[in-house]
C-alpha cells in the first residue's frame, strides 16, 4: 500500500505530473512530506495539495471492518475461531481454546527448561489430521542451533497419539509436512523468511516456529539501539506474516543476566523514590529475557518457562486475553504435560520474573560482554 | 470634510456598512467614519479616551459608542469568531461552551485523578511497559464510550486503529459483556436467562460498533489519519479515535529523524484538530524505551522528547509493588497524581486491595 505508484491514483493529471517531476512517486514519498514542505517542493498552492493529500490519503487507507464482523469472519473461517489447541488443559483455557492465529507468541526460559520440547509438540500438533484436533497442514521449523530431532518428534508422536502414529505410514505423512530450515545467519533468516511469505499460502503452512530468535541476533549483540535496530525490520516482517497469512508464528527467546545499572523506572519513581515501593523481583532473579523491551512490546503472548525451587512453571506472562496464571509442568515421552490443570493466579509483576533455581544449565548469554 | 467622507465611503464600501448599523446618532456616525473607524473590529480594539480624542467628543459619549458597538457586533458575531482574530474563544466562553464529557475508564479513582475519565476535545497518551494493560484500557474505553446516555454515557461509537495486531476480538467481547452486565446491575434488574440472552446480543452489538482498521505501515497510518476528517463527517457519532499503539511503525522505519519528528509532529496537529472539531476523546497508546540519565538506565516512553509535547494528556501505567498504577505525568488542568487500578476478566475495574488511594504528587 505504501509503495503504491502516485499515476495510478487517478489524480487530475495536472498535478499528478507535478509530482512525477518532482520525483514523488509512491504514496510514501508524498506522505512523508507535510503539506506545506509539499507545497514548497511543487510550488502549487495549499487548496491544490490538501486535496490532492486528501485524494492520496483514502486511496491508500486501508478499509474498515466492525470488529463484530472481525469476529464473525473468525468463527466462520477458522478452526476453534483462530486457535491452536496445545492439548494442556489448563493453557489451552487460559488462553481461550489454544495459541492464537495473527500474533506472535514467543516462549522465553532458560535453556533446556522445555522450549525446544514444546515446540516440537506444537508442530505435531498442527501437521495433524483436524479429526484429531490438529490444522492439517504443513509446519516450517526454523531451526537456528540444530537442536530438531526427527527421532524425539516422532517419540513425543508415538507417545501422544499412538492410535495415529500405529498406522501405517502416519508417521512418515506427519514427519513429511515438518519442513526444517537451517539459518546460520541473520542475512540467511531474512532470505529464507522472504521466501516463506510468497509460498506460504499456497503451500497451506499452518504453523511457523522460530528456534530461536535470540541465537540470530547473538552474532552481532551490541547493548543498545543498533541492535534493537538491526531486529526492528524482522519483527515489522514476521508479525506482518502472521496477521496477513492468520497462522501462529511461535518464537523462541533465550534469557541474559540483568545488568547492574539496569533500572525499571521511569524518572518520576526515581524522584519519589520515597514513596515507591521496591520491586522485589529484581532481587529474586537475575534473568530477564533477551532481545530487549522492544521485542517484549511486539510480542502479543509471551509465555515465561521457569524453574523456582526444583519444580517447573509455565507462565502466561503477557497476554491480552488470559489472566496471569503459572502452571507447574514436567517434560515426559510425550512431551510437555502439565501437573496441575487449575494453575496459580499470581499478582503483580512476578510474572514476569524468570527464574533458575534447582535448574543447572543456563547459558549466561552477557557473560562475555560485561563490563 | 464632505469629500474626505466619499472617499471613505467609496473606498470602505463593503464594511462600511458595518458602522452604519449601529444605534447611533448620524452625526456620531459621520465622525467615526471620519476618523477611520468603519468597521467593528477597528471599534473592538481602541480604549474609550483614545476615541474620545479622535473624535472629539467626551469620554462618556466615546464610551457609550463603544458599548453599542460591542453589543452589536455581540449579537452579529459568527460562532468561534472573536472581533480581534478569526478564529479565537475567549476562555470564559469556553468554560461555558464545553463541559468537557468524558469517558470512563470503569475505575473509579483513575476516572477521579483523569477529572471524570478521558476527555473528549483533548488528546491524551497513555504509556507503560508490555503488558500493564495500556491495550486492555484501549478496548475498555472503546466499549465504555457507547454506554447510553441514560446510563451516564456518550452513546457513541468507537474508532479502533491497530498498528500491532494487538486487538484481539475475544477480549473485546468479554469486556463488552461484562460492560453490559455492570449496566443491567445498576438498574436493579435480576438476572434471568432471558437477560442472559439480552446480553449477548447487546454485547455484539457493542462489537458492531467499534470501526476497527489495522495499519501494516507509517504511510498507512499518516493516510489514515489524513482520512479520518472524511471519514468521522460521515460517522457523526465516533466519540473516541483509539491508535494502539501510535509508536510501533514510527520505531524502526526511520533513518531520518528529523523527519520523523516532523510526520510525528503534523500527525499530532492534524489529531488534535480531529478532536476539537468533533468533540472527540484521541487515546494514544505509546511503548517504553530506555534511556541513559545520570548514570543509570531509566524508562522513559518512546518516540522522544519532541512528540512527549505533541500530546495535551500524558499518562504512564507502571507496577509499584504488586499494583497496577496510573500516573498523570503532564497535564494543563490535571494534577499529578496516581491511581491504581486492576486488569480483570471483565476489563479495568477498581483495584481490591486496601491502598485503593489516589496518591498525590
Amino acid at each position: 500500500m505504501a509503495n503504491m505508484l502516485i499515476n495510478q491514483m487517478g489524480l487530475p493529471k495536472s498535478i499528478a505530473n507535478i509530482f512525477a517531476a518532482r520525483s514523488i512517486l509512491t504514496a510514501k514519498d508524498a506522505l512523508s512530506l507535510t503539506e506545506f514542505e509539499l507545497m514548497e517542493l511543487l510550488d502549487v498552492g495549499l487548496s491544490e495539495v490538501t486535496s490532492a493529500v486528501a485524494h492520496i490519503s483514502e486511496i491508500v487507507c486501508p478499509p474498515y471492518q466492525s470488529a463484530l464482523s472481525l469476529m464473525e469472519q473468525r468463527v466462520q473461517n477458522e478452526f476453534l475461531s483462530g486457535h491452536l489447541p496445545t492439548r494442556l488443559k489448563g493453557l489451552d483455557k487460559a488462553l481461550c481454546g489454544g495459541i492464537p492465529f495473527g500474533v506472535l507468541t514467543e516462549l522465553v526460559g532458560p535453556a533446556g527448561i522445555g522450549k525446544t520440547q514444546f515446540c516440537l509438540k506444537l508442530s505435531l500438533l498442527a501437521s495433524l489430521p483436524t479429526s484429531y484436533g490438529g490444522l492439517d497442514g504443513r509446519v516450517i521449523y526454523m531451526d537456528v542451533e540444530s537442536k530438531f530431532s526427527s527421532r524425539r518428534m516422532l517419540e513425543i508422536g508415538a507417545k501422544s497419539f499412538p492410535e495415529i502414529f500405529h498406522t501405517e505410514g502416519m508417521a512418515q505423512d506427519m514427519a513429511g509436512r515438518i519442513l526444517v530450515l537451517r539459518s546460520a545467519s541473520l542475512a540467511e533468516f531474512t532470505a529464507s523468511l522472504q521466501q516463506i511469505k510468497v509460498s506460504l499460502l499456497q503451500h497451506q503452512v499452518k504453523l511457523l516456529v522460530i528456534d530461536s530468535m535470540a541465537a540470530l541476533v547473538s552474532g552481532d549483540y551490541e547493548q543498545g539501539t543498533s541492535r534493537q535496530h538491526s531486529l526492528g525490520w524482522h519483527i515489522s516482517f514476521i508479525k506482518s506474516l502472521a496477521e496477513f497469512s492468520r497462522i501462529p508464528i511461535v518464537v523462541t527467546n533465550q534469557v541474559r543476566s540483568q545488568s547492574r545499572d539496569e533500572s525499571c523506572q521511569f524518572p518520576f519513581q526515581v524522584q519519589n523514590r520515597g514513596e515507591f515501593v521496591e520491586d522485589h523481583t529484581r532481587y529474586d532473579s537475575h534473568l530477564v529475557a533477551a532481545l530487549g523491551i522492544h521485542w517484549a512490546h511486539a510480542v502479543t503472548i509471551r509465555l515465561v518457562l521457569e524453574a523456582k525451587s526444583g519444580q517447573k512453571f509455565i507462565k502466561v506472562a503477557k497476554s491480552p486475553i488470559s489472566p496471569p496464571m503459572a502452571f507447574p509442568f514436567n517434560i515426559t515421552a510425550s512431551g510437555i504435560s502439565l501437573l496441575n490443570d487449575d494453575g496459580i493466579e499470581m499478582t503483580g509483576p512476578q510474572i514476569n520474573a524468570i527464574h533458575c533455581q534447582g535448574h543447572n544449565d543456563i547459558i549466561n548469554f552477557d557473560e562475555g560482554r560485561l563490563q | 470634510m464632505e469629500r474626505e467622507r466619499e472617499t471613505h465611503t467609496h473606498t470602505h464600501r463593503g464594511r462600511e456598512m458595518e458602522v452604519g448599523r449601529l444605534p447611533i446618532s448620524a452625526s456620531q456616525r459621520g465622525k467615526l467614519i471620519a476618523a477611520g473607524y468603519t468597521t467593528f473590529s477597528s471599534l473592538s480594539s481602541v480604549s474609550p479616551s483614545d476615541l474620545a480624542r479622535d473624535l472629539k467628543v467626551s469620554d462618556n459619549e466615546a464610551h457609550e459608542i463603544l458599548k453599542v458597538a460591542s453589543h452589536s457586533s455581540g449579537l452579529e458575531r459568527s460562532e468561534g469568531s472573536h472581533l480581534i482574530v478569526n478564529g479565537a474563544q475567549t476562555a470564559w466562553d469556553m468554560l461555558h461552551e464545553d463541559w468537557f464529557t468524558h469517558i470512563t475508564t470503569s475505575c473509579a479513582v483513575l476516572d477521579n485523578i483523569l477529572g471524570g475519565g478521558i476527555s473528549c476535545k483533548e488528546i491524551t497518551e497513555i504509556g507503560g511497559v508490555p503488558g500493564i494493560g495500556k491495550t486492555q484500557l484501549g478496548i475498555q474505553l472503546a466499549v465504555n464510550v457507547q454506554i447510553p446516555v441514560d446510563y451516564g454515557g456518550l452513546g457513541g461509537k468507537a474508532i479502533y486503529i491497530d498498528t500491532e495486531g494487538s486487538f484481539m476480538v475475544e477480549r473485546a467481547l468479554q469486556i463488552a459483556e461484562a460492560c453490559v452486565e455492570d449496566m443491567l446491575e445498576t438498574n436493579g434488574l435480576p438476572r434471568k436467562d432471558f437477560q442472559a440472552c439480552q446480553n449477548e446480543m447487546q454485547a455484539k452489538d457493542f462489537l458492531g460498533n467499534i470501526f476497527y482498521f489495522r495499519i501494516c505501515s507509517y504511510t498507512e497510518q499518516i493516510a489514515l489519519i489524513n482520512y479520518l476528517d472524511k471519514f468521522i463527517s460521515e460517522h457523526k457519532d465516533v466519540k473516541v479515535i483509539i491508535v494502539d499503539s501510535v509508536t510501533f511503525h514510527f520505531r524502526q522505519d526511520f533513518e531520518d529523524l528529523a523527519l520523523r519528528t516532523r510526520v510525528l509532529s503534523g500527525m499530532a496537529l492534524k489529531l488534535m484538530k480531529l478532536a476539537k472539531k468533533f468533540a472527540l476523546a484521541v487515546v494514544l497508546l505509546n511503548q517504553v524505551t530506555t534511556k541513559y540519565v545520570e548514570g543509570s538506565f531509566q524508562l522513559a516512553l518512546a518516540l522522544g522528547d519532541s512528540w512527549s509535547h505533541a500530546c495535551t494528556n500524558r499518562v504512564i501505567l507502571y507496577w509499584n509493588g504488586n499494583e497496577r498504577y496510573a500516573y498523570i505525568d503532564k497535564s494543563p488542568s490535571l494534577r499529578s497524581a496516581s491511581a491504581t487500578y486492576s486488569v480483570t476478566g471483565k476489563g479495568i475495574r477498581d483495584s481490591d486491595s486496601n491502598c485503593k488511594r489516589i496518591k498525590m504528587m
